[in-house]
């Protein structure tokens, strides 16, 4: 009747997990006694959860992101924590069945639930706003693209407190993840909650992709499209062609852990590698699906608080491109040690090398954009400078590691550690910070607090230093990734210091909650409804803030790159818009698919990872019943007419 | 504070004074380019500040036919640069690529346990567990393969690792050039006891060694395939020892053993924690 599951499958004997888990439990129900006490269900329901707005969903992107970040955290101190004690014959306190989840839900989280959650998220918002467009392409299933990624964290966040995750590092390499090694669920868990995750942001790809393929404003051509779409386009086109590898790579882990196929088995003709292989071919395009909207972001506030049109435009998006389609052919530098052939190595490693000549073009284009400007150090600002400065170090790191002789000493060492949190911290977090405070205050209206924005950048940068410089000095000592403890003491010093960089970062994660409520509080000295408070030059900052559900009363017909600048210049022409005598028009309704989605997909992938199988139906008939009764939908749409009062200021 | 021992700074063979070396240039290399850039982002945004009265602005400039040559061609010279010495470098310091003398080299076969290292010295005919001993100033021949999950082989004073797979045999070659013990570990997480994977090599002057290898095959503990099925039970923190006969092929056997069908010895249950090892018949060294 319940398949594996048992009262077994709780750890209460395990504080830590069982801590994290009820802190998690005690603040859903606070927070919903919350909502309740305010009477706020209904204003949840319908404006946010049941919302196709992509701003809203945006926001809710960034909200999930967030919050994941926190969790993703924790773990980040607790693997410190535990290699700042565990030297010499100390065991620290984290026993390896343990600290293995651990370092597993770090990497997963950040990646997938952090990360991708946040770069979608201000995709979702910014991208409409800068075409002209009333919505994305496909406003139900942008709903259900983000309500399957919360599904998949919600299974995430489940594994804490009923069974385990998996043990085996964020990208479950067989054998190890086969069966026979990791007969526990752990691995279910983490298989289902990135399938059903995957399918999302695949559908997020598509939506955003013919988004800016085909909604763009009358007049704006390829050319006149901001450069973050640029590069937001490049990277959901990479989402388009590598997620489906992904989803097949697990479907064939998954057919040998439920079905006895023997796809990456060590026996029966299997064949790890290929496991690794796939994986990477998937995980380099992930990189880039990640850094290159982050490169349109600081393009954007170069551009923006240098009061300069962005410096080598035509170039920038060559650049863009040619990332786009490198980052197809370098997978196997993830594995050298593989012992493929001197020709092999020698090829990919060139190649990953060359993605730097189109990296590095872009940083020049970046400084040659300030050169002449007269720039206003924003927080946006300070997060763009210390990218650069933290980058090409990254990217230096990174070259290293792309000499196949240089990777053969350093692979998997706390090197390689240092290098990747380097350019995803330093690239994808920065940017990612960046954007937040540039959009939020076209989101809601007001501005988040600049001196706490500060701290916060500084609060990471420093730390981020701090945290891992230690690490590369580490990795050529000889210490090596997934360590649960070591020998040699001479690298403790090194570890309290990096355990001390995660306490500063952590102070920086504290204070973006501290920014953000003081900025609420503050809200009415830093309002600029009139949607311009940067003086920005694209069409996002033409639309009042918070813009309509709508977005924009009327489309604009656009001249030019940096049309909306121009028509602030003191002799420019105003904005010119598309003729709609009547005021009227279309705006989808809101459905409740994704949420409904979203719950019956959780179901199936809970079932499916603990074998009940008549659960696993019912979430699946569910999926499909749900997707169904959507399609009878006749009444989809809203019609809107500017003309009535109750439209005019913006509520649907 | 400080101390590289134990690391690639310290390095102890041909292969990893090579890496290092490669490591030096390739980051002074990109360092005369990184640390202009660095210095001119904080340079340009100090200057155009919007306060500064003495800028000079050019709000319209966004566009330089030199600039954009030159900014191309920076990067592009630098990666030919490298680019060069990544293809030399690979054919140079393959791992496959046999060292010096090929008739002096010492052949060792290596096989990655659940959480263990077994070294198999075919010549002799000898086997020893996480611990490997070799001759100063000549070359070893590693072949490795893996008896369930996958690991990497890596000594990092010696220089280059590799992965030691199921089914399949990957070949290293290393030298060290002085004597000493030398710290080796798995660098590819494997399980609950890879913290412990480590083992040591000790390099000795080749009578230490001739004698080392007398000793042993003097010694006892028969490495049969039988006993090699009670090595497969997952022990953390192994003790080092060594084996005086070796069962002839067993290499070629592990290696094999997959590709025959489900292999049951492999599989590891969750209740391994509880396996008690053998440690009969067999010579324990130092005190591991």
């Amino acid at each position: 009747m319940l398949g594996k599951l048992s009262l077994a499958a709780i750890p209460l004997h395990e504080p830590i997990p069982m801590i994290a888990g009820l802190g998690m439990i005690f603040a859903v129900i606070a927070l919903v006694g919350l909502i309740t006490w305010k009477k706020w269900w209904g204003i949840l329901w319908h404006d946010w959860l049941i919302s196709v707005d992509h701003k809203k969903i945006g926001v809710m992107y960034i909200i999930l992101g967030l919050v994941m970040l926190l969790r993703g955290f924790v773990d980040a101190l607790m693997m410190r924590s535990q290699l700042a004690m565990a030297a010499g014959g100390a065991a620290g306190y984290l026993p390896p069945d343990h600290y293995n989840q651990i370092f597993s839900a770090h990497g997963t989280i950040m990646i997938f639930f952090v990360a991708m959650a946040l770069v979608v998220g201000l995709m979702n918002i910014a991208i409409p706003l800068q075409i002209g467009a009333r919505d994305v392409a496909y406003p139900v299933l942008n709903s259900v693209s983000f309500w399957l990624t919360a599904s998949g964290m919600a299974l995430m966040n489940i594994s804490l407190i009923v069974g385990e995750f998996a043990r085996t590092g964020w990208l479950v390499y067989p054998p190890l993840s086969e069966l026979a090694f990791s007969p526990q669920v752990g691995v279910d868990y983490y298989l289902w909650a990135l399938q059903i995750a995957g399918v999302g942001t695949l559908l997020s790809g598509i939506n955003l992709t013919a988004t800016i393929l085909k909604m763009r404003a009358p007049g704006m051509g390829y050319f006149e499209m901001p450069v973050f779409c640029w590069t937001a386009l490049a990277a959901n086109m990479l989402i388009i062609a590598a997620f489906p590898i992904l989803t097949a790579t697990f479907g064939m882990l998954l057919l040998d852990r439920y079905a006895d196929f023997h796809f990456f088995t060590t026996n029966m003709g299997g064949d790890p590698m290929m496991y690794i292989n796939l994986i990477w071919a998937w995980g380099h395009p992930e990189v880039y699906i990640l850094i290159l909207p982050a490169f349109g972001i600081f393009s954007e506030v170069f551009s923006t608080f240098s009061k300069k049109p962005l410096f080598g435009y035509h170039s920038m998006v060559y650049a863009t491109l040619a990332i786009c389609g490198l980052s197809f052919v370098v997978w196997l530098h993830h594995f050298f040690t593989m012992g493929a052939g001197a020709n092999v190595n020698g090829f990919f490693g060139i190649m990953t090398m060359i993605i730097s000549i189109p990296t590095g073009v872009k940083v020049f284009n970046w400084l040659f954009t300030m050169y002449g400007g007269s720039i206003k150090f924003t927080s946006p600002v300070y997060w763009a400078i210390g990218f650069i400065i933290t980058f090409v170090l990254g990217g230096l790191t990174g070259v290293l590691l792309a000499i196949p002789p240089i990777d053969f000493a350093l692979h998997n060492s706390l090197f390689l550690i240092a290098h990747f949190h380097n350019v995803i911290i330093g690239g994808v977090v920065f940017g990612a910070f960046a954007g937040y405070t540039y959009w939020f205050p076209k989101v809601f209206g007001f501005q988040l607090h600049e001196g706490l924005g500060k701290a916060v950048f500084w609060c990471w940068f420093i730390g981020f230093y701090v945290a891992f410089m230690p690490l590369y000095v580490l990795g050529i000592m000889g210490a090596t990734r997934r360590m649960q403890h070591y020998s040699n003491p001479d690298w403790q010093p090194f570890m309290i210091v990096a355990f001390i960089g995660a306490l500063i970062i952590l102070l920086g994660i504290t204070l973006t909650i501290v920014q953000l409520v003081v900025s609420i509080r503050n809200r009415e000295k830093t309002r600029c409804t009139a949607g311009d408070p940067w003086d920005g030059r694209t069409l996002e900052w033409s639309t009042p803030s918070p813009p309509p559900h709508w977005n924009f009363d009327a489309i604009p017909q656009v001249r030019s790159l940096e049309d909306f600048w121009h028509s602030k210049q003191p002799n420019g022409e105003p904005l010119q818009y598309v003729d709609n005598p009547s005021g009227k028009f279309h705006m989808p309704k809101p459905s409740a698919l994704g949420i409904t989605l979203s719950f019956f997909a959780t179901v199936f992938g809970f079932a499916m990872v603990w074998h009940i199988w008549w659960l696993a139906l019912v979430g699946l008939f569910g999926c499909i019943a749900a997707v169904i009764a959507h399609s009878w939908q006749t009444e989809n749409e809203v019609d809107i007419d500017l003309n009535d009062p109750a439209h005019a200021h913006g509520h649907a | 504070m400080l101390n590289w021992q134990g690391g690639l700074f310290d390095p102890q063979g041909p292969i990893a004074v090579a890496e290092r070396a490669m490591l030096a240039n390739a980051t002074v290399v990109m360092l005369a380019v990184v640390i202009p850039v660095i210095i001119l982002t904080i340079g340009f945004a100090w200057w155009f500040r919007e306060s500064n009265p003495r800028a000079k602005r050019l709000p319209d400039w966004e566009y330089s036919g030199a600039i954009e040559v030159t900014v191309w061609s920076i990067p592009i010279l630098v990666i030919i640069f490298l680019g060069g010495m990544t293809w030399v470098g690979s054919h140079d310091l393959d791992p496959k690529k046999p060292i010096g003398d090929v008739e002096k080299t010492v052949d060792v076969q290596v096989v990655s346990l659940d959480w263990k290292w077994l070294f198999i010295y075919p010549k002799y005919g000898i086997a020893t567990v996480n611990h490997l001993e070799v001759p100063a100033n000549t070359p070893i021949r590693l072949t490795l393969t893996s008896s369930g999950v996958m690991n990497s082989f890596l000594v990092p004073q010696l220089g280059s690792q590799i992965y030691s797979m199921a089914g399949m045999a990957t070949t290293l070659h290393l030298q060290a050039d002085s004597e000493g013990v030398f710290p080796g570990i798995s660098a590819q997480f494997s399980g609950d006891g890879f913290s412990d994977m480590n083992f040591d090599v000790r390099s000795v002057s080749e009578a230490q060694f001739n004698e080392w290898v007398k000793t042993t095959q003097a010694g006892s503990g028969s490495l049969t395939r039988k006993r090699y099925e009670t090595l497969l039970r997952p022990s953390i923190a192994d003790k080092a020892r060594t084996y005086s006969k070796v069962e002839e092929g067993l290499f070629e056997q592990v290696l094999m053993m997959n590709d025959s069908g489900p292999n049951k010895e492999i599989c590891v249950t969750p209740s391994f924690y509880e396996t008690e090892i053998n440690t009969q018949d067999v010579n324990l060294i130092g005190n591991k």
